[in-house]
């Protein structure tokens, strides 16, 4: 990959607030068209570094480049390019969703007929046609999340920043917030995500950097960052407690190492790889008679991805400082 | 959601002449002044919403009106005829420069939520936000003219003086308070809470509007007072709306409201852009 293709890129980004430093050199690489996933707890740093890029903040050190112009020096030119959909729904309360569109789109220095036809355009593709024209007050948090992005997205920019984009929405409307994404870069978008969970960063992104504590701690594929953290795991109850050691004998047999572990009272966990893992447990455990309650297939949890990488739990921010000072 | 491919957003092109390429901002003349207005309607927008905003500027100037008039009306200029005559053009004043408290405060709320970030990553002039909030609280100040004048006329007051006086009089007390709401912008902008800017914004215009010609002559007043009073900037409008629409003296009132109108944007308009630029 040349320089040429990189559409974000940052170096050694420092930002202090008063005594907390939020990012201690922070490197970050974009290439056009892909999806980088920014992942970390809450607190560490990944929105102070969108801010950066996205011209909200200035860094203390370090530089960052967006479609090769310098966010610090040239952010009027970084701004015409990018889409910020913020943690906090950007939109205003007020407005109905179709003015609040229609007002970016003004801003944007479309005409009026052509900014109304865009806010329809996006109104239509979000599914808000109908809540068109009620105040954003109104609308759910999914409701909400749609139109900010909507709101990003109305003058085509070339880089979309994410910040947690699903956090707080139902499983259903996360779905259909990775299809939007999904779409966005068949389109020849670049995305920054930032997100809390492993799942989303490897269902999107075809990087992953991992940040903890404003500094870098992994940059890798999500392959490859699964090598390292583990892959997916399958935990099952069987409904008759007694029948745990003969399930454990199943789970022994489709699991990639041999080890099955018992996490909770009555709960066996294995590692498996594939996708054929649960459909080939699931086949064992009915041809042997044994019902299950609980039966379910993940990959590492945040929490289990710092603790691979870091060798300590991931967290908040008071119970890590207390542990590096001991 | 459903997903209709048809209608889907298409990515510009990286050299892009779509109404986001680079020169965009620079293609069309003026966008300061575009993109304020935009925003001033935005703000329009939010009054019309939300009308209980605007019991300052409709209720307050009513209830100003009666109470003073029959209250102390005897008591000051011995009748209460009389005393509406002469206190109109101050209640005038003193609720339209109250009235623009209310930018610095909503400014101060509005900053905390989202929108504003929206606004800080758009190619948008850095000023417009402000800006067009300002303007867009001439409403505001036309609702104070009319509510106080129409309540001033079925009380019985008149204008003796012609409707262009008159006028011009109503468009320098809106001026004055366009140019006051660059202090509470600034205020607004330092401050942390909404209720310190309030709070900030009374102390200022409390002894403006007291410490003035808005309820009694100046020349009523002790003397070492009479040395704030005259160069007080509420004085000078009240006694030009008193020219313009009684035909009372106008003397250099006009050029000293104006003056003093220049000085507040002068000095306070920079001051909120810096404080501004400066908060995250």
């Amino acid at each position: 990959m040349t320089s040429h293709d990189l559409v974000i890129e940052a170096e050694g980004l420092v930002r202090r607030f008063g005594r907390t430093t939020a990012l201690q050199g922070v490197d970050l690489s974009v290439a056009r068209g892909t999806v980088l996933g920014l992942l970390g707890p809450n607190g560490a740093g990944k929105t102070t570094a969108v801010r950066i890029l996205a011209t909200l903040l200035t860094a203390d050190a370090g530089y960052a480049r967006v479609c090769g112009y310098d966010v610090a020096t040239h952010a009027q030119q970084v701004r015409q390019s990018i889409g910020l959909t913020g943690q906090y729904a950007s939109v205003d309360e007020d407005l109905t969703g179709r003015q609040n569109l229609v007002m970016i789109a003004r801003l944007l220095d479309m005409g009026g007929a052509q900014s109304r036809r865009r806010a329809a355009e996006l109104l239509e593709w979000f599914d808000l046609a109908d809540a068109a024209d009620r105040t954003a007050k109104t609308y759910s948090g999914g409701m909400r999340r749609r139109l900010d992005l909507a709101a990003s997205l109305v003058g085509r920019p070339e880089v979309i920043f994410l910040d947690e984009p699903t956090t707080g929405l139902d499983p259903g409307k996360r779905e259909d917030m990775w299809d939007v994404i999904r779409s966005l870069v068949a389109d020849g978008s670049t995305v920054l995500l930032t997100t809390q969970y492993l799942d989303e960063a490897d269902a999107l992104a075809d990087e992953i950097t991992v940040i903890d504590h404003g500094r870098v701690i992994a940059h890798d594929t999500p392959e490859g960052l699964k090598r390292v953290v583990g892959g997916q795991t399958l935990e099952v109850r069987p409904s008759d407690p007694s029948r745990l050691e003969e399930t454990a004998a199943i789970l022994g047999a489709v699991a990639t190492a041999g080890v099955v572990e018992q996490p909770r009272n009555g709960v066996l966990s294995v590692p498996v790889a594939g996708d054929d893992a649960l459909p080939a447990t699931v086949a064992r455990l009915a041809s042997a008679g044994i019902g299950v309650t609980e039966l379910s297939l993940h990959l590492p949890s945040l929490d289990e991805v710092f603790f691979t990488l870091t060798g300590r739990t991931a967290a908040h921010d008071d119970t890590t400082q207390h542990a590096e000072v001991a | 959601m459903t997903l209709d491919l048809t209608t889907k957003p298409r990515v510009r092109p990286v050299s892009g002449t779509g109404p986001h390429a680079v020169d965009g901002a620079s293609r069309r003349p003026l966008p300061l002044v575009r993109h304020s207005l935009t925003l001033a309607k935005r703000s329009l927008i939010k009054t019309w919403r939300t009308p209980e905003a605007l019991i300052d500027v409709t209720l307050q100037p009513i209830i100003f009106l009666v109470i003073f008039v029959y209250i102390f009306g005897g008591a000051v200029s011995g009748s209460t005829s009389g005393y509406l005559q002469y206190l109109l053009p101050g209640i005038l004043a003193q609720t339209i420069a109250q009235g623009a408290i209310a930018i610095g405060v909503n400014l101060n709320t509005d900053l905390e939520k989202g929108i504003f970030d929206r606004f800080r990553s758009l190619p948008i002039a850095r000023s417009a936000p402000l800006v067009g909030a300002v303007i867009g609280d001439v409403a505001r100040y036309v609702i104070v003219t009319v509510s106080t004048l129409a309540t001033g006329y079925v009380m019985g007051f008149r204008i003796h003086t012609n409707l262009a006086q008159a006028i011009a009089g109503c468009l320098l007390a809106v001026l004055f308070a366009l140019s006051l709401s660059w202090v509470s912008v600034f205020v607004g902008m330092k401050v942390r809470t909404s209720g310190a800017v309030q709070g900030i914004m009374f102390l200022i215009v409390m002894p403006l509007s007291f410490a003035s010609n808005v309820f009694v002559p100046t020349s009523s007043l002790p003397g070492w007072m009479q040395g704030f009073v005259n160069v007080n900037p509420l004085t000078h409008l009240v006694a030009a709306m008193r020219g313009l629409f009684q035909g009372d003296p106008l003397g250099n009132h006009v050029w000293w409201t104006l003056a003093w109108c220049a000085g507040f944007v002068a000095v306070f308009l920079p001051l909120a852009m810096r404080a501004y630029r400066r908060k995250v």
